[in-house]
C-alpha cells in the first residue's frame, strides 16, 4: 500500500485498526469486544471510540470473569464503562464452577476454564464478531493468526479454513452458528503499544507502574496472595518493589520487580527488556511448546 | 517515504528462508531473549545445527504442526524496527510448490520481494514461480540473496556467475529493479553485518538494500476516493466513514455518489484525532455531507473524476479455494465494502508460473493464477490494478461455503460507456457505390429441411450471374465456427441468432447483399435480430414448409433421430417452430425453387 508521507508507524497501525472496526460494524450484526481491564483490551476500547466518534461504540463490551482478579484492575474496568457510556456484560467462571458445567482444576489455575465460559457467551448472546487483543508479536504460533479468523459452529480455530487475507479486505461472511474473531493489533508489537498508550495519554489500572507488594516465588515468577490461595508453607513472602506487564488470573499472572512508575520509564524497560511479557509472566503459556496453538484449537484465544 | 517498508520473503524449500529471516531478526535486535532460548534448546528431525547454538530457522517458524513436517505451511508475519525508524514488515511465505496461493497473500502488500537463491543448487524451478507471483501482484522490486555461499568457499565466480544468471530470469519475469547480495544465513555473513569472508564483496549487505529502499516512480495515482464503510449515526450527526484512497480529501471538495450522479459538498472531515482541514490517503475519517444524501456501505464518494460503473471486467484471479473454479457460476464479490452477486466466466489464459507466459486452460483449481471475465448484477466502481492496489483488487466468495474462493486484480474495468464507435470516412454507402448494388439481408428462416440451404444457393448463383456481390450465412455453417460454443437450448439459440445477426450486420454496412438460411424458429429471437436493421435493409423470409413435408426430405437425418428420441431438442419435434406473423415474404417451400429464386432475387435488384 502506497504511504503518505505523515504518517509515522503508530498512525499507520491506529488507521488499520480503525478501519478494521468499521468493518466489522459495517458486515455482522452483533459484534462485541472482550474487555477485561488489561492494557490490550482497553487500548482496543480507545480505538473502538476513536473509530465511531462522535457516535457511540455500537456494541458492548464481554468480560469472562475467572473470580481471580486484582482490585484495582476491576475498578479500573468498571470506571472505563461508565465513563463512556458502554454495557458490560460479565460471565463469571464461578457461576459456571457453582453449577457444575465447570470443575476447579487442581493447581487452581482458572485461565484455562475461561474458554467454556466465552463460547457458553458466545452462543446466548449470538455474537458473530468478537474483538480480541491478540498480536502477532506475543508468540509464534500467532505470527500467523489471520485479522479475521473463523471459527466453527463449536467455537474451534480449523487450520484449514482460514482464509487467505489480502490487501486490506477482509472476508467476514460465515455459516450461521459460525463466528468470527477479530483482532485490530495483530500487526502491533509490544512496544508499539506501550508507545501508543503514552501518545494517546490513554489510562491503565495502577498494577502496570511499579509498587509496593506482598510477594512469593513460585516457578520463578513473583505471585501475590488473593482469592486463589497464597503462599504455600516452603515459600517465603518478601516485600517488593513490582508491576505487572499482563493482567490475567491472578493465580498465575507473574510480577516483575521494577522500579518503572510512569508510562516513560515503563517504555524504556520494555524497550531495554530482552523478553516477551508472555514468556516473561504467564505461567499458562509456558506449559509446552504448543501451548497456544492447544489452547486456540479449543476455542480459547 | 512511508513510515514501513513491506517485504514478501521467498525462496524454494531448503533454500534456508527460515534461516535467514531468523538472522535479520536476531541481528537487528527484534527477536526477545525467550524465543532465542528456544531456538538453542529446540530440535526438529533433519536439524544440522549442533546443540547449544541458535538454529535461527526455529525463530520464524510456528505451528506444531510445521515442526514435525518441517515445512512451512501458511503465512507468517514478522517485525522488525529498521536503522533510521522505518518498521520492517516480513510476510513469510512458504517455498513448496503447492502454495502458490500463498505466495499471492504474502506479495499482496509487499512493497519489495527478498528471494533466495542457493548458492549450490542455483536457479531453480522454484525460484521463476516465486518471481512470476510476485510480479503478477505488482512487486517489481526484487533483492535476491544468493544463500549459503559458505558451501562453496565463498566463491566470487559461483556468486558472479548466478547473479548475472538471476538478474536475466528477474528482468525476463518483469522485475524492474534487481539488487543481488551474497549471503551465508547460517554465519550471518552479509544479512545484517558485512562478511569478513567475502571481502571481494564491495557491495551492500541485506540489511542495506532494506534501509536504503525507496519506492521508485510512482504508480499512477487515482483521484480522491473514500469508500464508505459504514455511516455513523450520532446526536444530530450522521456521516459516511471510510479510508481515503487516490489522493487527498479536504473540506470544501465537492464530491459525487460514484453511480448516482448525486453532487455534494464536503462540510466536515472527522480523522482518529478529530476534525481535519485535509485528510492524506491512508487516514480513516467520517465526514458530514453539505447535502441530505442517501449514502450507504458499500458507496462510493468520489472526487471529479469518479470511476465510471463497471457491470463487466477483465481479470487476473489467483485461485484459492479447495473446489475448482466452476465458470458461469454465481459468486459474491467483495470490492472493498460493496458486494455484489458476480457470475465469473473463462478462464481466458493461465499463467505459466515457470515462465510467466500465459497459456490456455479448462479450468482454475487452487493455486492456479489465470484471467476471467467477472460480470455483477449491479455496477462496481473499480480501476485497474495497474494504477490502484487499493481499488484495483476483490475476493470472490462462495455462497455457500462463504469461504474467499479467489483473490482478483482487475486487468480492464470495462465501462459500457468506454465503447465509442470509430467513424470512418469510408461507408456503407461508398461501399455501395463502388459495387454498384444496395445491400440488403435477406433471412430466411423456417424449419429444418423447409429447403433455406437450397433456396440460398440458388439465389446466391443467380445474383452472382447478375453481379451482385453476397455471401450467405448458413446455420449449419456458422455453427462449425463461430458458434461452435452454442448447443441447441432456446438461450443458446437466441445468442446464435444474436450473433449471426450481428455479423449480417457488419456484412450489410460492407456492402453486400446477405442471404441468412437460419431455422431462428423464436418470434422474440428473430425480432431483436431485425431490430438490428433499418426497415428497408432487412427482408423476412418464411419459407413455409409442412413440417410432415420436411420430415418426409429429412435430408440430414435429424427427424430421424428426433424420432428416435436422441435429438430432444429438434425443433419441430422436442421444440416449437413459431411462424412469422409479419414475414416480407412467404415463399411455398413445396413449389419449385426456381419460383422462389425469381421472387428474391426480384427484391435485391429493386423490382421487387
Amino acid at each position: 500500500m502506497s504511504a503518505p508521507t505523515q504518517q509515522t508507524t503508530l498512525d499507520r497501525l491506529e488507521s488499520e485498526a480503525i478501519h478494521i472496526f468499521r468493518e466489522v460494524a459495517g458486515e455482522f450484526d452483533r459484534p462485541v469486544i472482550l474487555f477485561s481491564g488489561g492494557k490490550d483490551s482497553t487500548l482496543l476500547v480507545h480505538l473502538a471510540i476513536k473509530a465511531f466518534w462522535p457516535a457511540p461504540v455500537p456494541f458492548p463490551l464481554l468480560h469472562v470473569d475467572t473470580g481471580h482478579n486484582f482490585d484495582e484492575v476491576i475498578e479500573f474496568r468498571d470506571e472505563v464503562v461508565a465513563q463512556h457510556g458502554l454495557r458490560l456484560e460479565v460471565a463469571k467462571v464461578q457461576d459456571w464452577i457453582d453449577d457444575g458445567r465447570l470443575q476447579e482444576r487442581p493447581d487452581g489455575t482458572r485461565n484455562p476454564l475461561q474458554t467454556v465460559p466465552l463460547l457458553d457467551s458466545i452462543t446466548s448472546h449470538k455474537y458473530d464478531a468478537v474483538f480480541g487483543g491478540g498480536r502477532r508479536d506475543e508468540e509464534r504460533a500467532r505470527a500467523k493468526e489471520r485479522i479475521f479468523s473463523l471459527r466453527n459452529a463449536f467455537g474451534q480455530w480449523e487450520p484449514r479454513r482460514q482464509r487467505p487475507e489480502l490487501w486490506n479486505l477482509y472476508n467476514g461472511r460465515h455459516r450461521a452458528g459460525e463466528h468470527v474473531r477479530v483482532f485490530p493489533l495483530s500487526n502491533w508489537t509490544e512496544l508499539d503499544v506501550w508507545n501508543y498508550i503514552e501518545r494517546e495519554g490513554i489510562e491503565l489500572p495502577s498494577i502496570y507502574y511499579s509498587h509496593q507488594r506482598d510477594v512469593y516465588l513460585r516457578d520463578g515468577m513473583w505471585l501475590t496472595e488473593g482469592p486463589w490461595g497464597g503462599p504455600r508453607p516452603e515459600e517465603t513472602v518478601l516485600h517488593k518493589t513490582i508491576r505487572y506487564r499482563t493482567v490475567g488470573d491472578g493465580s498465575c499472572t507473574g510480577a516483575v520487580e521494577s522500579e518503572a512508575s510512569d508510562i516513560r520509564e515503563v517504555i524504556a524497560e520494555v524497550a531495554a527488556s530482552r523478553l516477551t511479557e508472555r514468556g516473561a509472566t504467564r505461567a499458562d503459556d509456558r506449559l509446552s511448546e504448543a501451548a497456544m496453538e492447544d489452547r486456540k484449537r479449543e476455542g480459547y484465544f | 517515504m512511508g513510515a514501513v517498508l513491506r517485504i514478501v520473503a521467498c525462496g524454494s524449500v531448503d533454500d534456508g528462508k527460515s534461516t535467514l529471516i531468523g538472522r535479520l531478526l536476531a541481528d537487528t535486535d527484534s527477536v526477545p531473549l525467550d524465543h532465542l532460548e528456544q531456538a538453542r534448546h529446540l530440535r526438529r528431525g533433519g536439524s544440522v545445527v549442533p546443540a547449544g547454538e541458535i538454529d535461527y530457522s526455529l525463530i520464524t517458524d510456528g505451528l506444531a504442526a510445521e515442526h514435525e513436517q518441517g515445512i512451512t505451511i501458511d503465512v507468517a508475519y514478522r517485525y522488525s524496527d529498521l536503522p533510521g525508524g522505518r518498521r520492517l514488515v516480513i510476510a513469510d511465505a512458504p517455498g513448496h510448490d503447492q502454495y502458490g496461493a500463498n505466495m499471492a497473500v504474502a506479495a499482496s502488500t509487499a512493497d519489495l520481494a527478498v528471494l533466495l537463491v542457493d548458492a549450490e543448487l542455483g536457479v531453480r524451478p522454484g525460484t521463476y514461480r516465486h518471481l512470476a507471483v510476485c510480479v503478477t501482484m505488482g512487486v517489481r522490486s526484487v533483492v535476491v540473496a544468493v544463500n549459503k555461499l559458505d558451501a562453496v568457499g565463498y566463491d566470487q565466480a559461483v556468486f558472479d556467475r548466478l547473479a548475472e544468471q538471476v538478474r536475466t530470469v528477474a528482468r525476463d519475469l518483469g522485475a524492474e529493479e534487481v539488487h543481488v547480495v551474497p549471503v551465508s544465513a547460517v554465519g550471518g555473513d552479509n544479512v545484517a553485518f558485512a562478511s569478513p569472508n567475502m571481502p571481494w564483496h564491495d557491495g551492500p549487505t541485506l540489511l542495506d538494500v532494506l534501509v536504503r529502499w525507496r519506492p521508485g516512480a510512482r504508480r499512477r495515482s487515482v483521484e480522491t476516493r473514500l469508500p464508505v464503510q459504514y455511516v455513523i449515526r450520532g446526536d444530530r450527526f450522521r456521516g459516511p466513514a471510510g479510508t481515503v484512497v487516490g489522493a487527498a480529501l479536504s473540506r470544501g471538495d465537492e464530491v459525487s455518489v460514484a453511480g448516482s450522479g448525486v453532487v455534494t459538498t464536503i462540510r466536515r472531515v472527522v480523522g482518529p484525532d478529530g476534525d481535519l482541514d485535509r485528510a492524506e490517503p491512508g487516514t480513516p475519517v467520517t465526514v458530514e455531507l453539505a447535502d441530505d444524501v442517501d449514502v450507504r456501505r458499500g458507496d462510493l464518494l468520489t472526487g471529479r473524476q469518479a470511476p465510471p460503473p463497471s457491470t463487466e471486467l477483465l481479470a487476473t484471479v489467483v485461485w484459492t479455494g479447495a473446489r475448482p473454479f466452476d465458470s458461469g457460476g454465481d459468486y459474491l464479490m467483495l470490492a472493498g465494502p460493496r458486494v455484489v452477486s458476480a457470475t465469473v466466466t473463462g478462464p481466458h489464459g493461465l499463467l505459466d508460473v515457470r515462465n510467466g507466459r500465459t497459456t490456455s486452460a479448462e479450468t482454475l483449481s487452487v493455486n492456479d493464477i489465470g484471467t476471467v471475465t467477472v460480470t455483477t448484477a449491479s455496477p462496481v466502481f473499480v480501476d485497474s490494478y495497474a494504477d490502484s492496489r487499493d481499488t484495483g483488487c476483490f475476493l470472490l466468495v462462495d455462497r455457500l461455503t462463504k469461504d474467499t474462493v479467489a483473490a482478483g486484480m482487475v486487468v480492464a474495468p470495462q465501462h459500457p460507456g468506454d465503447v465509442v464507435p470509430q467513424d470512418y470516412a469510408v461507408d456503407r454507402a461508398s461501399r455501395e457505390r463502388l459495387k454498384g448494388q444496395r445491400a440488403k439481408v435477406l433471412w430466411l428462416t423456417g424449419l429444418s429441411g423447409a429447403g433455406k440451404s437450397t433456396i440460398a444457393d440458388a439465389v446466391e448463383r443467380r445474383l452472382r450471374a447478375l453481379g451482385v456481390h453476397t455471401y450467405v450465412l448458413d446455420g449449419d455453417n456458422v455453427r462449425g465456427g463461430l458458434n461452435a460454443d452454442l448447443g441447441f437450448a432456446p438461450g443458446d439459440r437466441a445468442e446464435n441468432v444474436r450473433r449471426v445477426a450481428e455479423v449480417a450486420r457488419l456484412m450489410l454496412d460492407a456492402g453486400l447483399v446477405v442471404v441468412v438460411a437460419l431455422v431462428s424458429p423464436f418470434r422474440a429471437d428473430r425480432a431483436a435480430a431485425r431490430a438490428l436493421f433499418a426497415p428497408e435493409d432487412f427482408v423476412e423470409v418464411w419459407v413455409d414448409t409442412p413440417l410432415a413435408e420436411c420430415v418426409r426430405r429429412d435430408p440430414k437425418g435429424l427427424y430421424a433421430k428426433a424420432n428416435a428420441g436422441v435429438l430432444a431438442t429438434m425443433t419441430g419435434i422436442g421444440q416449437d417452430y413459431e411462424p412469422p406473423t409479419a414475414a416480407e415474404v412467404v415463399l411455398d417451400g413445396t413449389a419449385s425453387t426456381a419460383a422462389s429464386v425469381a421472387r428474391l432475387t426480384a427484391i435485391v435488384t429493386d423490382r421487387g
